[in-house]
Formats: C-alpha cells, structure tokens, sequence
C-alpha cells in the first residue's frame, strides 16, 4: 500500500474558546508538530456542547470526534464545564444502548497552558483511530436515505 | 372506587374548589379511555376508572386552552404522579394551584403493561385526595425495573445497532412520543426550529435517529417512565429500552429517580465536583 492509500481518519474536535482553543493554539505558536487529522471547532463552552453536533459529526463522515474543555474549576462561566461531565456520565450510556462505539468519542480537559497535552491526546487519538479504522456503522446510515 | 371518585369530583365542582376536573372517560366501550375534562357537576358520571386508564393526564396541565378552564382537579395514578413532582421542580406548575385526585392503581393494561411489572408506587404518595384502595407491591418489584434493558445490553454493540437501525426505519416522523409526553413541554421543539436545521426532518433512518437520540436525550434524568410515548408510537418502536437505559444511568451514577423524592436535586441543571470523570482524559 503506497502512501496516498493510507487511512487518514477525519477527527472533529469541538473545544472550548478559553481553555482548549487557546491550548491548540499554543502547541501551534511552540511549533509542536501534531497530525492534521483534527479539524477544530470552537464553542463558548463545553456546556455548549450539544450532543446534536456530535451526532451531526458522524452523519457528516467523522471518524472519531473529541469534545475538550476546561479543567474542573477552571470554566471561565463558573460551572459550564461541571454540567457538560454529569452529560458526558449519561450521554455515554445512550451511546452505548445504541451500539454506537463509545471508543470513537473522546474527552478530554486540556487548560491554555497544555499546549504540549494537545499534542499528545490528538496524536494518541488519531492512532487510535486509524488502529480503529473508518467507523462505517454510522455513515452507512446515512447513505441509505 | 369509581363512585368514591365521582362524589369528590361533584363535591370539588359543587364547592367552587375547582372549575374544571381533568379525568378520564370513555368514548367507545371497547377502546382504552380517553382524556375528559368535566367542568359542570352534572357531568362527572362521564368519569370512568378501570385497568385501560392509561393516558397520562399531567401532559394537559402544560396546555394553554386547559388552564383557561380555571383552577384544575387532575387525576393521577402513582406514576403520574412522579410526572407532577417533576413539573413541580421545573417550574412548569403551581401545585398550590392545583387538585391533585390520586387513584389508588393496581396497573393498567390486560395483560399488564411492561412498567406496571416493576412498579413500587400502586399507592399515589403526594395527592391531595387519595381515592381507592391498592394492594401493597412486593418489596422486590421495584428490584426488576431495568431487567429489560439489562438483559439488552448483553447482546454486542452491533447487534444493538442493527436492532435500532430495523426499529427506527419505521418511524414516520409523526412526533406522537413527544406530543404525548408530560415532559416535553418546549414552546419551540428543537425539530421545529429551522434556522439552522440540527435535526434533519426528513423521515429517514439517518433523521429518525438522530431525533430519537435528541429525545431520548433531553428526557435524561427527567422521564418518569410513564411509557406513554411507547404507547403512542403508531410503529410500535419501544421507546421505552431508550428511556430506561437513561434512567438506569441517572439511578447509577447519581443515585437519582426523576419524581420520587421531592427533596432530591434534579440532576439535569445541577452538578456535583465529586461527579465521577474517569473516561476524561
């Protein structure tokens, strides 16, 4: 297999503006090299998060989609991040009734400062993925409409 | 019971307690009773109560032509009931405001429905009037409430997909399990709005999930598990395995049953910092 036909996963990462926006900024302003699998999506917050847009992700052919935010305490709203975890807890579980495959949504809390934890979770995640392979089961739903 | 029942609603109208009684009545003698809403004396021996009561009737008490009635007498059974508290903790009802008439229940439905299996609340436990005498439900029923679910989670997550994938190619967007739920009481459904479109509206498998994931989902922590919606599903899809493996998550992580505990925080809108973060990176 050449290069060209290698599998390059399509990873949507939908992140917070204070905390993990400012972090991928940062590993780009240190010059951290990470896959360009990721395409970034801000929000306010992640208690913005609507789990519509995840869905919306796989319809649209994502392969894997990180939802990223704050630390706990750190919310620039206080509490936004808080109310998105106790989601997260249920919305995993709706997930999992519906056989959708709980290893291809991640989470993760990376503050402006992790410039360097952004690397590593995209790098891991897109690793993860391409081990994963395309995640079919989604988009075959969508192209029997 | 169905006199003691129709003397308290004579007295309640009679009285000037209330202007209108919502209960349920009959329109054809074979078909499962409809919802009635009595506001003369004379009429309350349209008020019938049997096991095909099922209809949950807090839905009505969100509906504007209802509350222009004037101050409401509902009726309820145990679970019906939950549905109020829930109402109550959202703002949704003044409970000051209204009659609650409870109907002692035994579970509705021949045979039984799937909830009226696993019930703990044959006996309503907050109505202002409690009508009617039920037997005492075993100390273990309330035990089996996520068997259903317990025992689909078994099966492989392919397995699970495949299930929903046949289901939900049924479903004909008519929105009957949100119309009939007390919970979903959105002056604009998200479904409705079109500016963007986030859900696709179109009665296709990829729209029908993407909507039953969106219910499902807003009810989480909040549904009471009345099953109407099942009940309304004209494709028969059993919404109920959606809701349940909701439910069972609030119970699990947050100890928390929607409409039972009139003390308990509402999980949705509230947090903890203790709240369990292992999957997060």
């Amino acid at each position: 297999m050449n290069e060209a036909n290698v599998f390059q996963p399509k990873i949507i990462a939908y992140v917070c503006n204070w905390c993990t926006y400012l972090g991928a900024d940062l590993a780009g302003t240190n010059r951290l090299e990470y896959p360009a699998n990721v395409r970034i999506i801000r929000l306010p917050c992640t208690g913005r998060i609507d789990f519509n847009l995840i869905v919306k992700a796989f319809e649209r052919g994502a392969d894997a989609v990180l939802v990223s935010g704050c630390h706990p305490g750190d919310c620039h709203y206080t509490a936004g991040n808080y109310h998105a975890r106790r989601r997260w807890i249920l919305f995993r579980q709706l997930l999992e009734t519906l056989g959708i495959d709980a290893n291809r949504v991640h989470f993760s809390w990376i503050s402006a400062a992790e410039g360097k934890k952004w690397q590593q979770v995209i790098t891991e995640i897109t690793e993860k993925t391409k081990a994963l392979g395309p995640y079919t089961a989604y988009r075959e739903i969508c192209q029997e409409c | 019971m169905l006199d003691e029942l129709r003397q308290t609603c004579r007295r309640l109208l009679q009285d000037g307690a209330v202007q209108a009684v919502i209960g349920y009545g009959r329109a054809s003698p074979d078909d499962p009773a409809v919802p009635v809403f009595i506001s003369k004396p004379e009429d309350v021996d349209q008020l019938v109560w049997d096991d095909r009561c099922f209809a949950n009737l807090t839905k009505y008490l969100s509906r504007k032509e209802v509350l222009s009635l004037g101050k409401l007498a509902i009726c309820v059974k145990g679970c019906d009931e939950r549905a109020l508290l829930v109402l109550e903790k959202e703002s949704q009802i003044d409970r000051s405001q209204i009659t609650v008439i409870g109907l002692a229940c035994d579970g509705v439905g021949q045979p039984r429905l799937a909830k009226c299996e696993s019930c703990d609340v044959h006996m309503p436990r907050r109505a202002d009037i409690v009508v009617g005498k039920a037997t005492v439900p075993d100390a273990d029923a309330g035990a089996k409430r996520y068997a259903e679910i317990e025992e689909f989670l078994k099966r492989t997550p392919q397995d699970r997909m495949a299930y929903w994938k046949k289901e939900l190619s049924r479903c004909v967007k008519c929105y009957a399990c949100r119309q009939v739920c007390p919970m979903c009481y959105c002056r604009q459904c998200i479904v409705d709005k079109n500016r963007p479109v986030s859900i696709s509206t179109s009665a296709t498998l990829k729209g029908n999930l993407a909507w039953q994931i969106t219910r499902a989902f807003h009810l989480a922590g909040r549904c009471v598990g009345c099953d109407e919606c099942t009940r309304a599903c004209p494709a028969g899809i059993d919404l109920r395995l959606l809701n349940l493996s909701l439910a069972k998550a609030a119970e699990e992580n947050f100890g928390y049953r929607p409409g039972m505990d009139p003390d308990a925080e509402p999980i949705i809108g509230a947090y903890s910092q203790q709240d369990h973060e292992e999957f997060i990176r």
